[in-house]
């Protein structure tokens, strides 16, 4: 029997009283000692007769109960209605540009219950203007929540239905749309948004998460979704991007093309960087302020809209290790996979005795994609004979690209043409920035030890 | 300060104690626990307040954050990492730190829960770059004794301690994150202390409780007090900070005064036939009448595109110079108010006019513009820009109604002298919520014998073995129980007893120590590892224990010395036995004849001498030995 996370006596006792969570307890222990307190469900893991209560003073604690104490229900927390976020702010004038806030996963305000600990999403444009008052500084504000999920339960058919809502959006006429989403996929996704807008975005579409979580009072969530509607509002550029903090500090949020994009910390705010390009721009929230760092991008306006969406969901996305990496590849082969990403080791390379297992794969029609684990840098086949072979044995390499750009460009792809000719053609354009073919000496990062 | 019957007039007064605890790193991360000055990086932050059910905002918070304040921090690289600058989630709980929690309850008879939930207490002040402090519950209830009064202890918590704040500019605050996260317990009494100097008796014994852990900080800043004082008809009044134990009859009495005279004060207003109603919010332009005067304050708020505010506050002419506190008057509150919620550098009120560079003619147009009438009339003056003035006198004229209920819920900050300045407003019940990226602790068998491991054994059981083991004379065992170091004498008697008598010991402190600061000497900047230095010479024969007096003097005059160069300035070093023979024998030489005259009643004189000669480089009794068996010697021969 589980009770709201008891088990056991506890369980047994709990709902015979009718004791639930938020109501008020007495214990009282064979030894005379007496606690009240509010009831609260229990979350450990661990099977112990231990009951958690509140204490008046607002500190929970947990404590042992066995059959020989008294439990006593002596009334329960009366509870208002959740009510409305305080308005930070005590009057604003409102942009006259029109921006949608798409939920996709990831919290960006929120309410606490300080009696359970329990964080209540907000997403009612009313409720996040009221949150974030500052959105509306650059844009009128309409809000809607499509999922909401842990960011690493996000899959393929789930970009489609965000691509498909995306696009119904910008139909209806507004100057950006911003997509909150968890930050640990974003950059799949983001991808994934970027080729299937490839031939028509007439609007910026701007990506935004939080590496603090929304109930307290230092999360980036609002400083990332005001950056994020700035550049929706408005960015010169009509493109993809993730827009996340710059810096450690609250100073610039820079925006990302979202194909090139990675997380590059499990913790830090700034924990995404662009990789093997420059970012499209610095973003000043407080300011009012977009720099351009890269001039070359799609001008707002530029498209119409045009959309290409569905993706194979049947593709495999391998790192190269030192072992048994050609049972792995022969594996996903018999089990019919449509197309495998390998990140291989340095210039894309795989053990000598894999290249007949990709050999097996190609002329089964399975494509084999190769991109670089070492993230920085060019894919190169050429300059050691394992990567003549592999060349010679049929892979894709592509240049500079992320190897999870790779991973979702070829899903999107494979859902086009299964032609291997027309796979490594289009696997090796440029379709949405993805890759580039000349880096300057500065296009990589540098540690400070001093 | 003892005309007042503290027990008549129904003080109450609370302490809630926080000291450092040693430990090899901080309570949530694995940095030094240390504040060392260096290299450090710059970080910059705005906290947001956060919401929750309606109206449950913390008012001077929202206002902060209204305004546009954010914080600067400065990380220093080995003494604050990514926990510190809320770019990493906490790791699990600091166990040594849990373990002097648990030792300290366990010698007050505490209950410990046997599940630990670290909680998140939210404070948005910027002292915290995460916007709250994490802080724990270990226990509830238990007691200590003091002179015969049972005072119960409410609750003992572990927590981080905050950011040390060094600056503030405009609206930046800026922090150091070396102390962010230093473990603290926090111990709170219930308000049951009846006067004063009970206050100052009880954080002392506790400050000892703590200290006998052997596991604590010791030094100023390693222990704060905040004391809950209130009295009949007055308010709850929290005032926070108050770091010198000294210091705790004087805050307690000052507030007292205070409570008592805002009670006084208002019993004037309603005898002027005053209400809230008659105090109203009608700012008046002064600054065309005022731009030319000759105040630099008013000046230099115009000249910097400010405007000059005034007004009228009829029928309380003489009120708002009423004080308070000594030096401190009902005007210097309106000021932290007005400081507090509108960021004004200050106000001007009537009472203290003609001044500042405001002319008695000044004051009469002043009265004039304002329809004022001189003779019983006050008015309040504010040179800022016109929104920051305008916020300043309607939260005056608030403070000023909040007089006719008497004395306010607040939070006070300690002054040096003892008084105390407005902070804030009371925060409503706690806001706390669990931290969720800790799993509750669950309190061990084996925890609990650690704890038993270092729990203060009870004092009377101390002064026994200090007595029976150590030989200590019942009066100077007392002295020891009572001293700040009580834990380091104990270490230090318990190495070097074999060697050092522990009288000898003991008296450095109690009698030594004392002494100096009775000199007026700053005893606080001698360190453990001075004391330690010098008992271990006395111990390896180097010096003498008169020594340690001249030795320990010396420090306290010149703090970066060691105890090494200190003897070598002093020229401190211990002579030999044969070095004071010769010395001894050449004052007897000098002295023959008086010696020959009076015999044994020479002897004296002559060590009087040698002493003169030998203090603090030999034991004095070997010197009064020695002298003694030369004389008797000399007698001898000379009666033969």
């Amino acid at each position: 029997m589980d009770y709201y996370g008891y088990r056991g006596f506890i369980a047994r006792i709990l709902s015979s009283l009718g004791l639930e969570p938020g109501d008020y307890v007495r214990i009282i222990k064979s030894n005379g000692l007496v606690i009240e307190g509010i009831l609260l469900p229990r979350y450990s893991l661990v099977d112990e007769p231990i009951l958690v209560v509140k204490l008046k003073n607002g500190y929970n604690i947990g404590i042992r109960v066995d059959e020989s104490d008294v439990l006593e229900k002596i009334g329960r927390v009366e509870r208002g209605s959740p009510g409305a976020p305080v308005p930070l702010a005590e009057s604003i004038e409102v942009g006259d540009k029109h921006v949608f806030i798409l939920g996709c996963g990831g919290t960006v305000a929120s309410r606490i219950d300080y009696e359970t600990g329990a964080v209540k999403p907000y997403i009612s444009p009313e409720e996040l203007t009221l949150s974030i008052p500052e959105l509306l500084k650059y844009a009128s504000i309409d809000a809607e929540q499509l999922f909401s999920i842990l960011s690493e339960d996000m899959k393929p058919w789930m970009w489609s239905k965000i691509i498909d809502e995306t696009a119904k959006i910008i139909s209806r006429g507004y100057d950006g749309i911003v997509i909150t989403h968890g930050t640990d996929t974003m950059s799949y996704t983001s991808a994934a948004l970027s080729f299937a807008f490839h031939r028509g975005l007439p609007v910026p579409v701007a990506m935004t998460g939080s590496q603090r979580s929304s109930d307290r009072p230092s999360s980036d969530a609002s400083f990332n979704l005001v950056a994020a509607t700035l550049v929706a509002s408005n960015a010169p550029f009509a493109e993809v991007t993730v827009v996340m903090h710059g810096e450690s500090s609250d100073t610039y949020a820079l925006a990302h093309r979202g194909v090139r994009i990675r997380k590059m910390h499990t913790s830090r705010r700034d924990a995404f960087h662009s990789i093997n390009a420059r970012p499209l721009a610095r973003v000043w929230p407080y300011d009012n302020r977009i720099e351009i760092l890269d001039w070359n991008f799609r001008k707002r306006g530029d498209y119409s809209l045009a959309v290409d969406n569905g993706f194979d969901e049947k593709v495999a996305y391998i790192k190269h290790y030192p072992g048994p990496i050609a049972e792995i590849i022969d594996i996903l082969v018999d089990k019919g996979f449509h197309g495998i990403v390998i990140e291989g080791t340095g210039f894309g390379h795989v053990s000598s005795d894999a290249i007949e297992s990709i050999r097996r794969a190609v002329e089964s029609g399975v494509p084999v994609v190769v991109a670089s684990q070492t993230l920085f840098g060019r894919v190169n086949l050429n300059v050691y004979s394992t990567g003549r072979k592999m060349l010679e044995a049929g892979v894709i390499p592509v240049e500079d690209m992320l190897p999870e750009v790779a991973y979702v460009k070829l899903s999107w792809v494979l859902a086009r043409t299964r032609d291997l000719k027309d796979v490594r053609v289009m696997m090796q354009a440029n379709i949405a920035g993805e890759m580039s073919l000349r880096h300057d000496l500065n296009l990589y990062p540098r540690w400070v030890y001093e | 300060m003892s005309k007042i019957d503290y027990k008549a007039i129904g003080l109450k007064v609370g302490l809630e104690i926080h000291q450092q605890i040693e430990s090899s790193h901080k309570l949530f991360c694995n940095c030094p626990p240390d504040l060392i000055e260096e290299e450090h990086v710059v970080l910059v932050r705005r906290l947001r307040p956060t919401r929750s059910e309606v109206g449950d905002v913390d008012p001077a918070a929202l206002f902060e954050w209204r305004r546009g304040r954010y914080y600067e921090y400065e990380s220093p690289l080995n003494t604050s990492c990514l926990v510190e600058a809320d770019e990493e989630p906490p790791h699990p709980l600091n166990r040594e730190a849990l373990v002097v929690a648990l030792a300290v309850a366990r010698s007050l008879g505490s209950y410990i829960p046997d599940e630990i939930y670290v909680m998140r207490k939210i404070v948005i002040d910027g002292s915290n770059t995460s916007g709250f402090q994490r802080t724990a519950l270990v226990a509830i209830g238990g007691a200590i004794e003091v002179n015969g009064k049972i005072i119960p202890i409410e609750t003992i918590c572990l927590e981080e301690d905050a950011a040390r704040k060094i600056g503030e500019e405009g609206l930046k605050v800026k922090y150091r994150l070396d102390r962010l996260g230093i473990p603290l317990i926090e111990l709170a009494t219930a308000p049951v202390i009846e006067s004063p100097e009970e206050a100052r008796e009880v954080a002392l014994a506790i400050g000892r409780l703590l200290r006998l852990t052997g596991r604590v900080k010791r030094g100023l800043g390693t222990i704060r007090q905040d004391l809950n004082i209130s009295i009949a008809g007055g308010a709850k009044t929290e005032i926070k900070g108050v770091q010198r134990l000294e210091l705790i009859p004087k805050v307690v009495h000052y507030e007292v005064l205070r409570q008592l005279r805002l009670i006084e004060l208002r019993r004037e207003l309603l005898k002027r036939d005053l209400s809230k109603d008659s105090i109203t919010y009608n700012p008046v332009d002064l600054t065309s009448k005022l731009a030319r005067s000759s105040s630099k304050i008013l000046r230099r708020a115009v000249e910097s595109g400010g405007v000059i505010l005034g007004i009228k506050i009829p029928k309380m002419k003489g009120l708002l110079g009423f004080e308070l506190m000594p030096g401190r008057r009902f005007g210097t509150e309106l000021a932290d108010y007005a400081r507090f919620w509108a960021g004004v550098s200050g106000i001007i009120h009537s009472d203290e006019l003609p001044g500042y560079g405001i002319t008695g003619e000044e004051v009469n147009v002043v009265y004039e513009t304002l329809n004022a009438d001189p003779s019983i009339d006050a008015f309040i003056i504010v040179a800022d820009i016109r929104e920051k003035a305008l916020k300043a006198l309607s939260t005056i004229v608030d403070r000023i109604r909040v007089a006719f209920d008497g004395v306010p819920e607040e939070t006070r900050a300690a002054n040096e002298d003892g008084t105390t300045r407005y902070m804030r407003p009371r925060p409503g019940a706690a806001r706390m919520y669990p931290e969720t990226d800790i799993p509750p602790v669950k309190v061990t068998d084996e925890l609990i014998s650690e704890a038993d491991k270092i729990k203060p054994e009870p004092l009377n059981v101390k002064l026994e073995r200090l007595i029976s083991k150590y030989g200590l004379s019942r009066e100077l065992a007392l002295e020891v129980l009572m001293d700040i170091r009580l834990d380091l004498i104990e270490s230090l008697i318990e190495k070097y007893h074999e060697r050092v008598q522990p009288s000898i010991i003991a008296s450095i402190f109690v009698v030594t120590l004392r002494g100096l600061r009775g000199k007026g000497l700053d005893i606080e900047i001698i360190t453990d590892k001075h004391l330690e230095e010098i008992v271990s010479y006395i111990a390896e024969g180097l010096i003498a224990k008169e020594a340690s007096e001249l030795i320990l003097e010396e420090i306290a005059k010149n703090p970066q010395l060691t105890v090494r160069e200190a003897i070598e300035k002093l020229g401190l070093r211990a002579v030999s036995e044969a070095e004071a023979e010769a010395v001894i024998d050449e004052i007897i030489r000098e002295y023959i004849e008086e010696v020959k005259k009076r015999g044994l009643k020479a002897t004296s004189l002559i060590i009087g001498k040698a002493m003169g000669k030998l203090r603090g480089k030999i034991d004095g009794r070997r010197v009064a030995e020695i002298a003694r068996e030369k004389i008797e010697k000399i007698i001898g021969e000379h009666k033969t």
